[in-house]
C-alpha cells in the first residue's frame, strides 16, 4: 500500500518531465537491448552448431592421421598419412563397444555427367559410413561390404551435386566420370545441410574407399577413421582402446607423441564452443560497460533532479515527510526509470534480433532466462545507482532546503 | 487552559566557524490556544529562528519548547516529522508549491505522509474541502504558473489546513503579494481564526501585523516588547475601505 503509493508519486514526478526520463531511460534500454540481442545470438549460434555437431553422428571417435606437435610444428589434420587398412582391420577387430566404423579419404576432383561438370568432393568411405554419420539414402540404395571388397565403380551422390549435374533427372542408374572413371549412381543422399565450419555437406559424392584410393586419389592410408560407440557411456573406453592399439601397431614408445589424432563429438564442440565464449565474453562485456554507463546517466539525472527539487524536498519534510519517505521517493524514481527503460530494452533487443533474423538470416533464439535476467538486472542498477541520490536527498535539511534558491 | 506553544528560556546557537552566532538568548513566550500573533522584527532579529523553532524544523540548543503540551526537545526527527504533519500547518513567502503539478495534488500533499494512512478518495474530498474554504473550488486543476500570486497563496493556505493542525504558522506570507491581495489574505486568517484556530505570523510589515490580536517585536535575538495589538484591522473593512479608494483614482472598476 505504502509502496504504492510511492510509487505513484515517483510516476507523477518522472511524468512531469518526460523528455527527461525518455533521454535518461536510454541508456539503459540500449545497455539491455544489446545485452538481450546479444544473447539471443550467441544462443541461436549456439543451437545451430549443436545442430550441425549433430550431423556428425552419434558417439562417433574420429581418428585423424598426423600428429598434434612435432617438435613445435602442428601438422594439419591429415597430413601424414599414418592410418593403415590394416589399422583400421585391427580395431573393427580387437575393440569393444563398436557399433560401426568406417575409413574416410577425400579429394577434390573435376565430376562430369552429359555435358555439364562440377568440382566437387569425393570421399572413399566403407559401408558403414552411412550408420555411423545417422545419414541415409533419400534414394537408391547404400553399397555394399561387397562392393567395398571388389572396389566397383558405383557412387551415392549427394543432393547439390546432383541437381548441378543431372538437373531433375532421376539420379539413379545414371553415370558419373569423376576423373574420367565412369561410376554409377546407385543412391542419392538424403540432405544434411551445413556443417559448423559452413560447408554443403550435400556437395559431396561418396564411393567405397577401395574405389577411390586405387582409381582416384592412388592414396595407401586413410585420413581418418569414424568409429561409432554402442553408447555415449562406450565412447571414453572405447577411445582409450583405440589410442591404446594404434599406439602398440604404431610402435610408439612410451613418452613420446602419438602420431595419430582422436577426437569425440565432445572435443569438437568444446573446441567450437571456445572459440564462441571468446566472442561471447566480449560481448557481455560491452554490454556491461553500456549498462553501467547507462546506470551512469540515471544517478546524473537523478543528482540533478535532488538539486533541482531541494525546495520540494523542503516542502514535503516540512509537511510531515520522514527521511525515510523522501529517501524512497528518489529511489523508486531511479528504479522506476530503470525498470522501464529496462523493459522498453528488452521489447528493443527482441525487435533487434527478430531483425537480424529476417534481414540478415543469422539464427537468433531469445530466450526468457535472459529476459528475467535483463529485467532484474535493469532494477537493480537502478537501486545501485539511484541510492546515492536518494540518499543524498533525504539528509537535506528541512530549514536549508526551504531556504534553497 | 495549556498553552499551545510554550517556550522556556529559549536559546538557540549557531556555529558558523569558529564564531558562535546567538540568534535567540533565552527567550520565554506563551501562546494560548485561539490567539492570533504577528512576529516582528528586523532581519537577524532571531525571529525566522523562533518560527523554525515553534514548527518544529528545529531543536532549541538549550531551554524548552513545548508544543501543545508535547517536549520538541525530545523527539527524533522522525518524530519531529510526525509533530508537524499532525498539528502545524505551513505558508511561506515564496508559497513553496510544486510546480507543474495541480493545485488539488499539491493540497494532497501532507495527507501523503499522515499516520495512519487517509484512503485516495478521503484524501480527495478533503483536498476539495479546503480549496474551497480559500475560494478557489473551481481552480481545483490549476497549474501553480496559471494561477496568480494570490491564487497561490491560498492553494498554500489550504495545503496547510488540510491535515486540521492546531496551529497555523506563516513566514512572511504576504511578502510577495500587492496591497490588496495582502488584505485578502489577512481575511482569510482572521477567518480560520475566528473558527478556533491559532495563527502566529512572522512579519516586517507594520500594517500587516495590525491584523493580529498580539504583536512581538524582537531584536537582537530578545524579545523587546509583547503586546495586544489596540486598534485592530478588519480585513472586510480595510478591504472595502481600499476598494472606495481605489475606485476614486480608477485603479479599479
Amino acid at each position: 500500500m505504502i509502496l504504492l503509493k510511492t510509487l505513484k508519486i515517483a510516476v507523477r514526478a518522472l511524468r512531469r518531465n518526460k523528455l527527461r526520463s525518455l533521454l535518461t531511460m536510454l541508456g539503459i534500454i540500449f545497455g539491455v537491448g544489446a545485452v538481450i540481442a546479444m544473447v539471443s545470438l550467441g544462443n541461436g549460434a549456439r543451437a545451430q552448431l549443436e545442430a550441425s555437431i549433430a550431423t556428425l553422428g552419434q558417439n562417433v571417435v574420429t581418428v585423424l592421421s598426423g600428429t598434434m606437435s612435432r617438435g613445435g610444428f602442428r601438422g594439419g589434420f591429415g597430413s601424414s598419412g599414418t592410418l593403415t587398412l590394416e589399422d583400421f582391420e585391427a580395431i573393427r577387430k580387437e575393440v569393444r563397444g563398436v557399433n560401426g566404423a568406417s575409413p574416410e579419404v577425400r579429394n577434390f576432383a573435376q565430376l562430369a555427367a552429359g555435358n555439364q561438370n562440377i568440382n566437387s568432393q569425393i570421399m572413399g568411405v566403407g559401408s558403414d559410413y552411412l550408420n555411423v554419420r545417422s545419414w541415409s539414402c533419400a534414394t537408391g540404395d547404400n553399397f555394399t561390404e561387397a562392393d567395398v571388397r571388389n572396389a566397383n565403380k558405383v557412387a551415392l551422390i549427394g543432393k547439390t551435386t546432383a541437381e548441378t549435374l543431372l538437373g531433375d533427372e532421376d539420379p539413379i542408374g545414371q553415370i558419373v566420370r569423376v576423373k574420367n572413371a565412369p561410376f554409377r549412381v546407385i543412391g542419392m543422399l538424403a540432405p544434411k545441410g551445413i556443417d559448423m565450419w559452413g560447408r554443403d555437406q550435400d556437395d559431396v559424392v561418396l564411393v567405397p574407399y577401395t574405389s577411390a584410393m586405387k582409381r582416384l586419389t592412388g592414396d595407401t592410408t586413410f585420413r581418418s577413421l569414424m568409429i561409432q560407440a554402442v553408447s555415449p557411456d562406450a565412447v571414453s573406453t572405447l577411445t582409450n582402446q583405440v589410442v591404446e592399439l594404434l599406439r602398440q601397431r604404431h610402435k610408439i614408445g612410451a613418452g613420446r607423441d602419438d602420431d595419430f589424432i582422436v577426437r569425440t563429438q565432445q572435443d569438437i564442440a568444446e573446441f567450437a564452443d571456445a572459440q564462441a565464449r571468446t566472442t561471447r565474453e566480449l560481448l557481455f562485456y560491452v554490454a556491461l560497460i553500456s549498462l553501467i554507463v547507462g546506470g551512469i546517466g540515471v544517478m546524473n539525472i537523478m543528482l540533478v533532479s535532488v538539486t533541482e527539487r531541494t525546495r520540494e524536498i523542503g516542502v514535503r519534510l516540512a509537511v510531515g515527510a520522514r527521511r525515510r519517505d523522501v529517501l524512497l521517493q528518489f529511489l523508486t524514481e531511479a528504479v522506476t526509470l530503470s525498470v522501464v527503460g529496462g523493459a522498453l530494452g528488452i521489447l528493443f533487443g527482441v525487435a533487434c534480433s527478430r531483425l537480424v533474423t529476417t534481414q540478415l538470416g543469422w539464427p537468433t533464439l531469445t530466450s526468457t532466462d535472459s529476459i528475467v535476467l535483463a529485467f532484474c538486472v535493469s532494477a537493480a542498477i537502478g537501486i545501485f545507482f539511484g541510492f546515492y541520490p536518494a540518499r543524498k536527498a533525504s539528509q537535506l535539511d528541512p530549514i536549508d532546503a526551504l531556504r534553497y534558491e | 487552559m495549556q498553552p499551545i506553544v510554550k517556550l522556556e528560556s529559549f536559546s538557540k546557537t549557531y556555529h558558523t566557524g569558529e564564531v558562535e552566532v546567538h540568534a535567540v538568548r533565552s527567550v520565554s513566550l506563551e501562546i494560548q490556544p485561539g490567539e492570533f500573533v504577528a512576529i516582528m522584527g528586523a532581519s537577524g532579529s532571531g525571529k525566522s529562528t523562533m518560527m523554525n523553532t515553534i514548527g518544529c524544523l528545529d531543536r532549541p540548543t538549550s531551554g524548552r519548547y513545548l508544543l501543545d503540551g508535547v517536549n520538541v526537545g525530545e523527539l527524533n526527527r522522525d518524530e519531529l516529522a510526525d509533530l508537524r504533519n499532525q498539528k502545524i500547518g505551513f505558508v511561506f513567502q515564496g508559497f513553496n508549491l510544486l510546480s507543474r503539478t495541480s493545485a488539488l495534488e499539491n493540497i494532497e500533499l501532507p495527507m501523503l505522509y499522515a499516520r495512519p494512512g487517509i484512503k485516495g478518495r478521503q484524501q480527495h474530498e478533503r483536498a476539495v474541502k479546503a480549496l474551497e474554504l480559500v475560494g478557489l473550488g473551481e481552480r481545483a486543476d490549476h497549474h501553480p504558473s496559471q494561477l496568480s500570486g494570490g491564487q497561490q497563496q491560498r492553494v498554500a493556505i489550504a495545503r496547510a489546513l488540510v491535515n486540521e493542525p492546531k496551529l497555523l504558522l506563516a513566514d512572511e506570507p504576504t511578502g510577495n503579494l500587492d496591497t490588496h491581495t495582502s488584505i485578502e489574505i489577512m481575511g482569510i486568517f482572521q477567518d480560520l481564526n475566528r473558527r478556533g484556530i491559532t495563527v502566529v505570523m512572522v512579519t516586517h510589515e507594520l500594517d500587516i501585523a495590525r491584523y493580529a490580536m498580539r504583536t512581538v517585536v524582537m531584536r537582537d535575538g530578545r524579545i523587546v516588547s509583547d503586546q495586544p495589538v489596540a486598534v485592530r484591522l478588519d480585513a472586510v473593512v480595510e478591504l472595502r475601505k481600499l476598494e472606495q479608494e481605489q475606485q476614486a483614482i480608477q485603479l479599479a472598476p
